[in-house]
């Protein structure tokens, strides 16, 4: 196990060392921060001599070993846009993202676990083939596409008068088809501060309100994925003999179904979906952007925009470290739960 | 090659096409109605995306036909329309069907055009890793799950960020669909690469490939000639798969103006420049565009499936 953290943690580093290498080419080929610094009117001369100041007429190694010591210590400079610490300016956009995906990951698993099993268990129901049938159609959406359906439908609201108005029937249908809207579908709300830069929208139910659509979406484009990932592994492990011998033991179904089989189901889900719940923070992006949520990923657009180079750095070295943290944990987390997985590479 | 096979093959070789009509593929696409409406559809949509300039009423990109007075009518259905434009018009009086069979256009071959970048690159990869295996193969094996725990989203639109920082806005748009291609293909191999990998692995220790090695043959011809062959079913397969995934991904590329401009626009753009005027009421600008994505995008994912369920290839898991 030591020998396994070990590896797991030597590759965790590998992939930020990498990243870093990333970072640093970015900012050292796209900004001139002498350019940001002086005006116009700066004679070149000041300039060089500014330039030797900072030293940026270091050697590259000289300049990385820099870049690394000081990103170590979560300093990667001033934000050009904000004029404020890149590092302050994300963890203030930090939260936001956050919420929106544990508000998006419960949704998944809330859904996919029950709508997995139930499709494992009656492969031919009525039901099973319409969350398939849905489940593919979900995956063909893409997530921005999802956000602009649901804002046109519950913030704008549809009226549609496909059947005659004057008669009861009609009316009534063309009521059932048309919606209101109403629903807040742009920023965040009033959230309530917890403590820091630490709003939260969970705490009040307008805030809540705010929440749902952005998580709604968000939750779409993960949902099929897992309830299909789910329903293959349950449907894998009912073949299995274990299964056979408990039912042939007269074990109730929804013990052999809820205590056996799901146990091994989630084994792979695990594995997987926990490097998709990762990946749900690049989908955050097109959420965001959509929902004008003050996130990270309506951040790193915007500094895009802006050509803030620190701002566009530090947001791939703190995603970047997201990720590797989210993947090392599900390696390990895979290793306790499955002691048949070869911890250490060596052959068993 | 020839002279070893005329030798061997006593019996006459039955025709391709005779091949083709006796197989199973399509003995169970006759038998699935839904692969055939897939099928139909899809070719229809690629139909009118290649006609589009003889098809279409007007050319979008011809700024002299387009009329500014004539801008955000309604689709035909809708009080307020122009029976000159079926599906109405978008903000700038462009007329939205000719806009969106355009723009399908531009969509597909950005698809099609990222796909075979990725297959080039992702099934070479994945060649070299799985018959070589040793150092090459934990290199680029590193290299793709390191690509792969970023999601391919990520990295597209990271590096379409950054290509587009380095380029300046006006060359980037003016190249979009090379760039893209470029884009999406290098953000996608490590898809095709493990697959790949995974399956020559399993061809690897067959006998045939020990029986080609005895008989001299070099590792290239027996990478491409011998092992690739037996490894196309799961190549098809993820390879409609990628379509559909390239098409979302220029999609969310352009939605995010990280894609094709609103001049040439591609369904993606469509949408992110119809969504401005969405709460103006006028929905149709995004949700036409939007609809004709899905609809596309969902054919060829509903083949992907039939094709998976025929094919049955040991797909890489995870």
């Amino acid at each position: 196990m030591i020998a396994f953290l070990i590896k797991r943690l030597y590759h965790a580093l590998l992939v930020m060392f990498v990243i870093s290498i990333i970072a640093f080419a970015i900012q050292d080929n796209l900004g001139d921060p002498i350019q940001q610094m002086v005006g116009q009117s700066v004679p070149e001369s000041e300039r060089e001599a500014l330039r030797e100041e900072l030293g940026l007429n270091d050697p590259f190694l000289v300049q990385y070993l820099r870049f690394a010591g000081n990103a170590v210590q979560f300093d990667f400079g001033y934000s050009y846009t904000f004029n404020q610490p890149t590092t302050e300016v994300i963890m203030r956009h930090l939260p936001a993202t956050l919420e929106l995906v544990a508000a998006s990951t419960f949704l998944i698993i809330a859904l996919s676990v029950p709508i997995g099993v139930y499709s494992a268990i009656r492969p031919r129901a009525w039901l099973t083939r319409f969350f398939m049938g849905v489940s593919i159609v979900g995956i063909s959406i893409p997530v921005f596409l999802t956000a602009i359906v649901l804002i046109q439908i519950f913030a704008i609201g549809i009226s549609v008068t496909p059947f005659p108005a004057d008669t009861g029937w009609g009316a009534w249908l063309n009521d059932l088809l048309s919606t209101d809207g109403g629903m807040p579908a742009y920023g965040r709300g009033d959230p309530v501060n917890v403590f820091g830069t630490w709003d939260t929208n969970f705490a009040s139910l307008t805030g809540l309100t705010y929440l749902v659509l952005p998580a709604v979406s968000l939750a779409s484009i993960m949902l099929p994925l897992f309830i299909r990932l789910i329903r293959a592994e349950m449907l894998e492990v009912l073949q299995s003999e274990y299964v056979k011998f408990a039912r042939a033991k007269g074990i109730s179904l929804r013990r052999i179904y809820f205590i056996h089989a799901l146990k091994n189901t989630m084994l792979p889900v695990i594995t997987v979906g926990g490097v998709q719940i990762g990946t749900l923070v690049a989908y955050t992006i097109l959420t965001e952007t959509v929902f004008q949520w003050p996130g990270m990923g309506l951040m790193f657009l915007n500094a895009i925009q802006r050509s803030d180079v620190p701002l566009i750095v530090t947001y791939l070295m703190i995603v970047g470290l997201i990720f590797v943290i989210t993947n090392t944990l599900v390696d390990l987390i895979y290793g306790l739960v499955n002691p048949t997985v070869k911890l250490t590479g060596k052959p068993a | 090659m020839t002279t070893t096979n005329s030798s061997m093959d006593v019996a006459p070789v039955a025709s391709r096409w005779s091949r083709f009509r006796g197989s199973y593929l399509l003995y169970s696409f006759k038998r699935d109605p839904i692969a055939q409406l897939s099928l139909l559809v899809f070719i229809v949509l690629v139909g009118v995306a290649v006609l589009a300039p003889w098809l279409a009423p007007m050319d979008p990109y011809d700024l002299a036909q387009i009329d500014i007075l004539a801008s955000e009518l309604p689709p035909f259905w809708v009080d307020g329309s122009d029976p000159a434009y079926l599906m109405g018009t978008d903000a700038q009086g462009r007329d939205l069907l000719s806009t969106i069979l355009y723009g399908a256009r531009v969509s597909l071959i950005i698809g099609f055009g990222a796909v075979a970048l990725q297959a080039l690159l992702g099934v070479s990869f994945g060649l070299l890793a799985g018959y070589l295996g040793g150092r090459v193969d934990a290199f680029l094996m590193r290299l793709a799950d390191i690509q792969l725990s970023f999601s391919t989203l990520m990295v597209a639109i990271v590096v379409g960020a950054l290509v587009k920082a380095v380029f300046g806005g006006a060359t980037y748009s003016d190249f979009a669909v090379p760039l893209l291609v470029l884009i999406i293909g290098l953000a996608e191999w490590p898809q095709y690469a493990r697959t790949v990998r995974a399956s020559v692995l399993a061809e690897r220790s067959k006998e045939y490939v020990d029986a080609a090695r005895v008989m001299g043959f070099t590792s290239r011809r027996i990478m491409f000639r011998h092992i690739l062959p037996n490894t196309l079913s799961p190549i098809f397969v993820i390879s409609t798969v990628q379509v559909a995934n390239a098409i979302i991904s220029e999609a969310a590329l352009s939605f995010l103006g990280l894609g094709m401009p609103e001049t040439h626009p591609s369904l993606g753009s469509l949408i992110k420049s119809g969504f401005d005027y969405i709460q103006s009421g006028s929905w149709w600008i995004t949700l036409i565009p939007g609809a004709m994505l899905v609809i596309l995008v969902l054919v060829i994912n509903l083949l992907g499936d039939w094709l998976r369920d025929v094919l049955n290839p040991r797909l890489y898991k995870g």
